[in-house]
């Protein structure tokens, strides 16, 4: 048969330097030159492209992400495989981890979006996990032009388009907005799932002549080099690059997903590795695999399934075509496993087999088409990057933004309108929360709460972080975004028991940004320690640059807590009028990167306001010892917005009022200092409370029913309308979509 | 009694139905392929919520040509209870067991939420046990909106054949409707998921009398059988 394409000679590649807008650099191609011994082919070429990338290879923040503290008595597998694994007892256990879907979703919103739900959702199930909740975690530019309408919208309807169809709950997350990120959105996706502990299964190809099975959907040509332009920048003057964009089709992911936590159950013996294909599908997958277990991999091209006629073999190995997952079987067992998936309509293929030479080799038309070593193709080279402190930090005025509030009624009002605090109900009802039916607190509540079936646990998760602190204290804004993960997780009445991350940052080779990379990393390192919450899992996304304009350093935290006994499952609204409200934790003027300061100044500016850990730590503590022991009858972590915004929230839940009074400014109402709580407290448990609590809250009022919301402080009294308020943040992102 | 919830490929609220009727109501209950033949050995018939096939073409587009579909023709000349949840009321429209038909909600897009149901009538085998009248069910759909002509509209309302009634329209179905029987009153569909609302710890119970009602119509059945 003769060959239907025709490909750069090796010389005409070196000669060309076609491997430059592939992403490998001179010197990295020099390398491969080098192992090799000769000059790579175009397949073997694009081979290396793809697995150095950045996104394949962590080749840039891996420095930084050795640091993570990754092991406590809970894990059961740490980073680098699909998913982390945490112990919840019982022999059950929690798999959850975050990815961003960034580039994809900024120039096809909808596909990128929803391919983003499905590639997470078989990091979990190639672990051998029932994927149990889905959480989204969005950042958008300023709801003020066409463009980030239509972003939203789309984006939104992917995520509804594949979440509801394959059935998994969307239970949570955020969304938030900032001009920082117009022309280069975050769409980072995070995925829990249950595991019973001898269903555990790694992305392992061991045992030599063990076959490698290829499953689900047909490989075309979409997302070929995916992974190259996720590890590159958007720019005005660049076309995008839709053909890097992959198309997604829950219908047959549902059918993978079933079949293959099927085939872990039935032939738990013959499934030796598990490994979905997502970046750089085929080629990082089988690659992986191999060089993990440390052995080689031989795949016969001709074998896998094509739905587009003519593909090389370079467009085999990188297509990022979506629904497709390798696994490792038993050699003798292919045919049991085989006729597993046709069970349920699926096309399995043995394409090749696990060898011993440590050799990634493949055969196509009858001829070796590459033949490398696995371990020089999963190892890149190692970069330590300069860090600079970045000059805005070395500038920042150090004293703090005063807010103007000549009409408290009226910045009350606008602030609860502003798009990051208002109701994003109108978005999330497009999302199905319910499904499965063992969601105890669904979307609109500080954490959501999904229920382990015929067990008294239950698992609560979030994700959170304010880029906008990170923007004036990498550091510090890192432990920021981990404390108030864990205060909503808390807040719940569950405990913190892990996370997963997302680091979105700009390009690394700029020593202002890398040195925003290893801060948070630092900070957020530093408190999953002291909260006992270690990093099993997590991405990187870099380059979200947009005309050579980084976003905010936004590295997404997404935490899980465990709930022992879900009687204690707490929410934050209020519950019934004649209930004490206590403000735990102490209110001081933090206001530089608040939400109050971008409202009255458009901007962000100035030293981040201080961070306690060890008021953290104590006021968590006590919140959550006060729910487990049933005196709390709602909580609500206090973050963006302050004071002001918490009571709303914890009022508009059930439609009740309070009247409130504090010994504080009215200015200090939208102060965003962490580590504080809002909590109502039945009468009858009040003196427990207070004498559980000690000076960490102070009574501050009661919940009424009279439709109003009373707030006395320093500067007098005032009274607004719940309805009023209520139709405020309700409404507001309906009416800036319009 | 024994019940049966068919699964199509696609279905992906088989497991909710199947708890609700096993954990809450001990049901003898299994849950059969879309490739089964036979039903003859189930007193009642439940088809789950979903995305059959995809339903990349019109909802239940496809489902109705599965070979189970005879076999839920034929429990329907027996006059076995048959309910359709959700895509099971697109399944059951589009293969002519229950009239009408669902588009795209007025204001496109899928939406999850809570919406007030008021039972219209409750005589039938499927709202004989509400007490209250306006019940609380959830919704997730995003073609919800059902349509029936005037003529067959005046025929249901003269023949009780409607059930329920949304008490603040979500998806702009005729007349409000949210749930219908077949002219024989043993074929239901509805939109609402009365199986997501029957467990205390999930906060909603008011889908119970749904599944108490139709456990007392089939105890009656039985004793009259008997007598």
């Amino acid at each position: 048969m003769m060959h239907t394409y025709t490909e750069p000679t090796p010389t005409e590649i070196r000669d060309q330097k076609i491997y430059l807008p592939w992403g490998l650099t001179d010197a990295e191609y020099e390398l491969v030159c080098q192992k090799l011994d000769r000059l790579p082919n175009y397949t073997e070429t694009g081979l290396f492209a793809a697995m150095w990338s950045e996104h394949c290879s962590y080749k840039k923040s891996k420095p930084v992400l050795r640091t993570f503290w990754s092991k406590n008595e809970r894990v059961l597998q740490g980073p680098g495989e699909g998913a982390g694994i945490l112990d919840i007892g019982d022999n059950q256990a929690v798999v959850f981890k975050a990815e961003s879907h960034n580039h994809p979703s900024a120039v096809e919103p909808y596909e990128g979006a929803a391919t983003g739900v499905g590639g997470i959702l078989r990091d979990i199930f190639s672990m051998g996990a029932q994927p149990i909740a889905v959480l989204d975690s969005l950042r958008f530019g300023e709801i003020d032009n066409e463009r980030t309408k239509y972003l939203i919208n789309e984006v939104i309807a992917g995520i509804a388009g594949y979440g509801n169809a394959i059935g998994i709950p969307t239970v949570g997350g955020e969304i938030a907005f900032d001009k920082t990120y117009a022309g280069n959105p975050l769409v980072n996706v995070m995925a829990v799932g249950l595991l019973d502990q001898d269903a555990m299964k790694v992305g392992q190809a061991k045992g030599v002549d063990n076959a490698i099975l290829y499953v689900g959907a047909k490989t075309g040509r979409d997302g070929i080099h995916g992974a190259t332009f996720a590890s590159a920048a958007f720019s005005d003057e660049e076309e995008s690059d839709r053909s890097a964009v992959q198309v997604g089709d829950p219908f047959t992911e549902k059918l993978v997903m079933d079949a293959t936590i099927a085939i872990v159950k039935r032939y738990p013996e013959d499934v030796i590795g598990i490994q979905d294909m997502g970046a750089a599908g085929l080629v990082s997958s089988s690659a992986e695999m191999a060089s993990k277990a440390g052995m080689g991999v031989h795949l016969n091209l001709d074998l896998v399934p094509q739905r587009e006629t003519n593909m090389s073999p370079y467009e085999l190995m990188l297509s990022e075509s979506q629904e497709r997952m390798l696994l490792v079987i038993k050699k003798g067992s292919e045919a049991k496993a085989i006729a597993l998936f046709a069970e349920y309509g699926l096309d399995a293929v043995v394409i090749g087999k696990v060898t011993d030479d440590g050799l990634y080799r493949l055969d196509f038309n009858g001829e070796i088409v590459a033949q490398v070593d696995a371990q020089d193709l999963t190892t890149a080279p190692k970069y330590n990057l300069p860090a600079v402190t970045p000059k805005r930090l070395q500038n920042a005025a150090k004293e703090q933004f005063v807010p103007k509030i000549d009409n408290l009624k009226q910045t009350f009002l606008q602030i609860l309108q502003q798009a990051t605090i208002a109701s994003k109900a109108s978005l999330y009802r497009h999302f199905d929360s319910m499904v499965q039916t063992n969601t105890v607190v669904r979307p609109g509540s500080d954490a959501a709460v999904v229920r382990i079936r015929g067990t008294k646990k239950a698992l609560a998760m979030t994700t959170d972080v304010n880029g906008r602190y990170l923007y004036l204290d990498p550091f510090v804004g890192g432990q920021m975004a981990m404390a108030e993960a864990a205060r909503n997780i808390v807040a719940s009445g569950a405990l913190p028991i892990g996370i997963t991350d997302c680091l979105n940052f700009g390009n690394p080779d700029n020593p202002e940004v890398y040195y925003e990379l290893a801060q948070s990393v630092a900070g957020i390192n530093q408190m999953a320690q002291a909260l006992n919450t270690p990093v099993i899992s997590g991405n990187v996304s870099l380059y979200n640059e947009y005309n050579d304009e980084a976003i905010y350093p936004t590295p997404m935290v997404g935490m899980v807590g465990l709930h022992t006994d879900n009687q204690t499952i707490t929410t934050q609204g209020f519950k019934q009028a004649g209930d004490a409200i206590y403000v735990v934790g102490t209110t001081t003027a933090a206001f530089n990167g608040s939400e109050i300061q971008k409202m009255q100044t458009g901007t962000i500016n100035g030293q981040l306001f201080a961070f306690d850990a060890e008021a953290e730590l104590t006021n968590q503590q006590l919140v959550l010892s006060a729910i487990q022991a049933g005196l709390i009858t709602s909580a609500h972590d206090l973050s963006e917005g302050g004071l002001a915004v918490g009571l709303a929230e914890a009022a508009f839940d059930q439609h009740l009022g309070f009247d409130v009074a504090v010994n504080l400014s009215d200015a200090l109402l939208f102060s965003e200092t962490q580590s504080r709580f809002i909590v109502s407290i039945n009468p009858a448990h009040q003196a427990a409370f207070e004498a559980h609590m000690g000076t960490a809250a102070q009574l501050v009022g009661q919940v009424t029913d009279n439709g109003t919301f009373k707030l006395t402080t320093t500067d007098g009294t005032t009274e607004i309308l719940e309805n009023e308020a209520y139709t405020s943040w309700k409404e507001a992102i309906g009416w800036l979509l319009k | 009694m024994k019940a049966a919830v068919i699964t199509f490929p696609g279905s992906n609220c088989d497991l909710d139905m199947y708890h609700a009727l096993v954990d809450e109501f001990e049901i003898e209950t299994e849950i059969l392929p879309a490739t089964v033949t036979d039903l003859s050995a189930y007193d009642a018939i439940f088809i789950p919520g979903g995305f059959s096939y995809g339903d990349y073409l019109r909802t239940g587009a496809i489902a109705r040509f599965a070979p189970v579909m005879a076999a839920i023709k034929a429990a329907d000349q027996q006059g076995k209870i048959i309910v359709g949840i959700c895509n099971g009321f697109q399944i059951l429209t589009e293969a002519g067991l229950l009239p009408g038909a669902l588009q795209t909600n007025t204001q496109p897009g899928f939406i999850c939420d809570v919406t007030g149901l008021k039972v219209v009538n409750t005589t039938s085998k499927f709202t004989n046990a509400f007490t209250k009248s306006i019940n609380q069910f959830p919704i997730a759909h995003g073609e919800g909106n059902y349509y029936v002509d005037a003529a067959t509209l005046a025929t249901m309302q003269a023949n009780q054949q409607i059930l329920f009634t949304y008490t603040d329209n979500p998806n702009g179905s005729i007349a409000d409707i949210a749930g219908v029987t077949n002219t024989n009153g043993n074929v239901f569909g509805m939109m609402p998921h009365p199986e997501r609302a029957v467990d205390a710890l999930l906060g909603n119970v008011d889908g119970r009398a749904f599944f108490s009602s139709i456990i007392a119509s089939l105890v009656n059945q039985q004793e009259a059988i008997k007598a």
